[in-house]
């Protein structure tokens, strides 16, 4: 008797969620799902009503507390009334990828992503190509020619550290007895893109190259015999509670922390500049076509843009900005600085790092 | 004869003593330490404070998410009743030599871990959300096998102290039909095996966070990991409080159960 | 030789009784474990033993090698702590509240994990643990000769802190029934303590111990949250090489490989079953059944 009342209970929600999901199904404009602009589609008034029509976003892997999502997304929920769902917080790139091939065709799949260069170059068939409206304010060589994905936001390797413990001028300064249990990464770096570029910057620090990633294996080598490596995974929780003082990661991540320690400080060495940009792009199967892209226009509008400025991570759309006067000068006032020639990893060399440390890295600090 | 029983009383009371105390210990301080890091006030001098416990507030998200994992705890008790306590009585009974791989079909959703039992599971759930239904209630169906392993293991515990076989043959001489054998002769024998699988399926289920994370659902963990890349300290408070949540939960059930079986099972027990 | 009718409708009525669980076990447990295998032998040509030979690298068998040392060790402990303490609560009043409590306490930590079990262990015995601090202030040193916290020691340690109320949970109806008539017998013969768990309690608890323990194993075997908190050096045991194998944004992600090492954790734990089942029939020698 439990059974069947069980079995009833479960058919009669399942069919009370199908007719709802049917009756908003029918709310949503399919001819943005193809649009490549605003503009070709009856102009942004247009794309404003059909998002708000669908209602929803599906957002996966932002942390809020990433490049200041968590004020960029109120901020979106509030300005037009569309709820976004987010999904997956703490998911890599490649997790983003996945649920939008294991979820295609379903109302749970990602509509937009932002994932790290490496994951967005191998995976371009899954992207819906569309040029926002500040479109020629990007980079030429920050984004596909043919809109599938464009650059949000980057920002530099850098070494945060807790200063009413440490100073830190420089890389090899790490080694010093001073720093015993001190340093960490952010993640495991043959899984994490942050944990692999604080690598090449140790690397490159050290004598090594882009296309070289020894040289910082041998330092992390070094810094673990020393006994001055941590192996957690460094999150706001263990920096807050001091068990990974001194951080490898992106300058706009770990300004982060001065919110909740003020004693944080972020150092960017200048004989190793190594930048990182990721990309935002609009899914093929996205459930909510023309939310996705007003999701789009909002981020690369100079609201979004400053908004991700706050957070300490610097928007694409940066130099635009500042030569037509919008960009938020307090907050560009209060990013790192950085002095010498950045570098980035292309996708080759990003290749050949993580190939490098899948062999090397456990063997290095694994003892 | 009495002597001997005080002295193995004494003992025995000192015995349970000492087990409280250190296991107590054991696992009370590191959830006093989250309490501790959670009620630090930001910088060094900074005094202690809750407000990390109270800034949740009453997100409508989690108030969301939290009524969906009880509703799903339910179904999935209910479920896994329904579906593995005969199972596991009609086997020992009348196919002892599927017992074995019984228990290992049982232990297999454990074996695979869950980040790659949900790769199996995304293609089945994405015929369910666009066929069936794209409710989160749906995960039942996988929350179902991810008990499996406990649930069969309290059962099992339970049904090897009755004995099923004799119990059965004299209820089944004296005219009773399979249902009244299960339900009200074996079952009120093992009422605490059957709590503690649907503590363990209650407990499963409201802990469960990687199926429902990478199916993309919000489920009560989720909510948690979402509000948690806040703020650290949030997180942590958070954390706290979901534990505390659970225990006060399952410590009500425990009083339910005791409630409902004392009303239904008295005269079988006899 | 024709069957009776009769003989055959017996067969077909008691594989009716386990069908609902064999068809929803088909769809729902066979049909991922299948999907899973299917992968273990793709490649992106068709079929191949590729993904299994990679196992054979030196740093895929150090790996299951640690995950079953890992596991081994954290049930075993979890096993008999966990024993201990159903003991404990068992013995007590069936509707006492130290019960209750244990059991609701026991039920909410065996499914804490992850991140926040990681970080709840490192707030306490981390190098500013509140524990080690305030030795420090006593002057005792708590890592006199590196953190053993974070390596695969301190792993275990916490790894026992959801095995043994998993154990507590699913050990303590095997103690339930214990029946009083039992230890009253042995003092009759003329037992005492020793020889009634030795011939009486300890036989008759054994298969549920058993079972207990695999379960632990297996719940040990497939944990990965926790371990990949705690240590991001790479890999060390077999669910962290396939979180990397699914989920590396660094180009390393093959999802044929995750399939293979699952199909391996499998395997192992297929292996240790038969182990397990083959000890099973030699101690259920003294059961009455």
């Amino acid at each position: 008797m439990r059974k069947n009342a069980a079995r009833a209970t479960r058919l009669g929600l399942a069919l009370t969620v199908v007719a709802t999901v049917a009756a908003c199904g029918a709310s949503s404009d399919p001819s943005w799902s193809t649009a490549t602009s605003a503009a070709s589609n009856g102009g942004m008034s247009a794309l404003v009503s059909a998002a708000k029509a669908e209602g929803q976003l599906n957002v996966i892997a932002l942390p809020l507390n990433w490049a200041n999502y968590g004020t960029i997304i109120k901020d979106f929920e509030a300005k037009y009334g569309i709820k976004v769902n987010q999904a997956n917080p703490q998911g890599s790139s490649q997790d983003e990828v996945n649920a939008v091939k294991s979820e295609a065709g379903t109302s749970n799949a990602p509509d937009v992503l932002d994932i790290g260069m490496a994951v967005t170059w191998a995976n371009t068939s899954l992207f819906a190509p569309y040029e926002v409206a500040e479109w020629s304010d990007i980079p030429a060589d920050q984004k596909d020619a043919t809109g599938l994905w464009y650059q949000d936001y980057g920002g530099y390797m850098s070494i945060g550290y807790d200063s009413s413990k440490y100073t830190v001028t420089s890389v090899s300064d790490l080694l010093t007895p001073a720093f015993k249990s001190a340093v960490a990464l952010d993640g495991d770096p043959t899984e994490a893109n942050a944990a692999l570029n604080g690598v090449m910057l140790a690397s490159l620090a050290n004598g090594g190259s882009l296309t070289n990633i020894g040289p910082g294996v041998s330092f992390f080598k070094q810094l673990n015999a020393a006994g001055n490596f941590v192996p957690v995974t460094a999150t706001a929780a263990t920096i807050d509670n001091g068990t990974t003082p001194v951080v490898f990661n992106w300058d706009y991540l770990n300004s982060a922390s001065v919110v909740s320690l003020p004693s944080w400080k972020v150092f960017v060495p200048s004989d190793a500049v190594l930048g990182g940009y990721y990309a935002q792009a609009i899914t093929k199967t996205a459930p909510h076509p023309a939310a996705a892209r007003l999701w789009e226009e909002y981020l690369y509008s100079a609201t979004g843009q400053n908004l991700w400025l706050q957070g300490g991570a610097r928007p694409v759309e940066m130099s635009a900005m500042q030569a037509n006067g919008t960009v938020n000068q307090t907050y560009a006032a209060a990013l790192p600085s950085v002095s010498g020639t950045p570098v980035t990893l292309d996708q080759s060399q990003a290749s050949a790092a993580a190939a490098y440390l899948a062999s090397n890295w456990s063997a290095a600090v694994g003892s | 004869m009495p002597a001997v029983n005080r002295r193995r009383r004494r003992r025995l009371a000192a015995f349970k003593t000492v087990v409280y105390v250190v296991l107590g210990l054991f696992f009370l301080l590191p959830i006093a330490a989250m309490v501790e890091f959670a009620t630090r006030g930001v910088g060094l001098t900074s005094p202690r404070t809750l407000a990390a416990f109270t800034s949740i507030g009453s997100d409508p998200e989690l108030v969301d998410a939290i009524t969906a994992s009880l509703e799903l705890a339910v179904i999935t008790s209910v479920g896994m009743l329904a579906l593995l306590l005969p199972t596991m009585i009609w086997i020992r009974l009348r196919v002892p030599r599927m017992v074995r791989p019984l228990e290992l079909v049982c232990l297999t959703p454990l074996t695979i871990p869950a980040i790659v039992l949900v790769v199996g599971f995304a293609p089945l759930y994405n015929w369910i959300e666009i066929n069936v239904s794209d409710s989160i209630l749906m995960l039942a169906f996988a929350y179902l096998i991810l008990v499996l392993p406990y649930c069969y293991r309290a059962l099992d515990a339970g049904l090897s102290a009755v004995d099923i076989r004799t119990l059965s043959e004299a209820a089944r001489s004296l005219g009773a039909s399979w249902g009244t054998v299960m339900w009200r002769i074996i079952v009120p024998n093992m009422s605490s095996a059957v709590s503690n699988a649907c503590l363990l399926c209650v407990a499963v289920v409201l802990g469960e966070f990687t199926v429902a994370n990478l199916l993309n659902f919000e489920n009560l963990q989720v909510a948690i990991s979402i509000l948690g890349t806040g703020n650290a300290r949030d997180s942590i408070a958070l954390a706290v409080l979901s534990l505390v949540f659970v225990f006060f939960f399952l410590l009500l059930l425990s009083f339910l159960g005791r409630a409902l079986s004392r009303r239904r099972g008295g005269a079988a027990r006899a | 030789m024709r069957r009776p009718l009769r003989g055959r409708l017996r067969i077909s009525t008691t594989w009716l009784g386990a069908a609902p669980f064999l068809v929803y076990s088909g769809v729902f447990l066979a049909l991922p474990t299948v999907l899973v295998a299917v992968g273990a032998f793709s490649g992106p040509h068709g079929p191949t033993l590729a993904n299994l030979a990679q196992l054979s690298q030196p740093y895929v068998v150090s790996a299951f090698l640690n995950s079953l040392l890992l596991s081994a060790v954290s049930a075993s402990v979890g096993a008999v702590v966990g024993a201990v303490l159903a003991y404990a609560v068992a013995t007590g009043s069936p509707d006492g509240i130290i019960r209750r409590l244990v059991t609701a306490l026991c039920g909410v930590l065996s499914q804490f994990g992850g991140v926040t079990l990681a970080f709840a262990f490192i707030a306490t015995i981390g190098t500013e643990g509140f524990i080690v601090i305030w030795l420090q202030q006593h002057g005792i040193t708590f890592y006199p000769n590196g953190v053993w916290l974070y390596s695969l020691t301190g792993l275990t340690l916490i790894y026992t802190y959801f095995e043994i109320p998993l154990m507590v949970i699913v050990f303590m109806p095997a103690l339930d029934g214990v029946r009083p008539q039992w230890r009253e017998a042995t003092d009759t013969l003329g037992g005492g303590t020793w020889s009634y768990w030795r011939h009486v309690a300890g036989p008759l608890l054994t298969p549920a111990f058993l079972g207990a323990w695999l379960l632990l194993f297996a719940n040990a075997f497939s944990a990965y949250a926790t371990a990949a908190a705690l240590l991001d050096i790479g890999g060390v045991i077999v669910p962290l090489q396939i979180s990397r194998a699914f989920s590396s944004e660094v180009g390393l992600n093959q999802a044929n490989f995750a399939a293979a090492l699952a199909l391996g954790m499998v395997v192992i734990v297929a292996i240790i079953t038969t182990l397990y089942a083959r000890l099973q029939r030699r101690s259920a020698r003294w059961l009455p059944r």
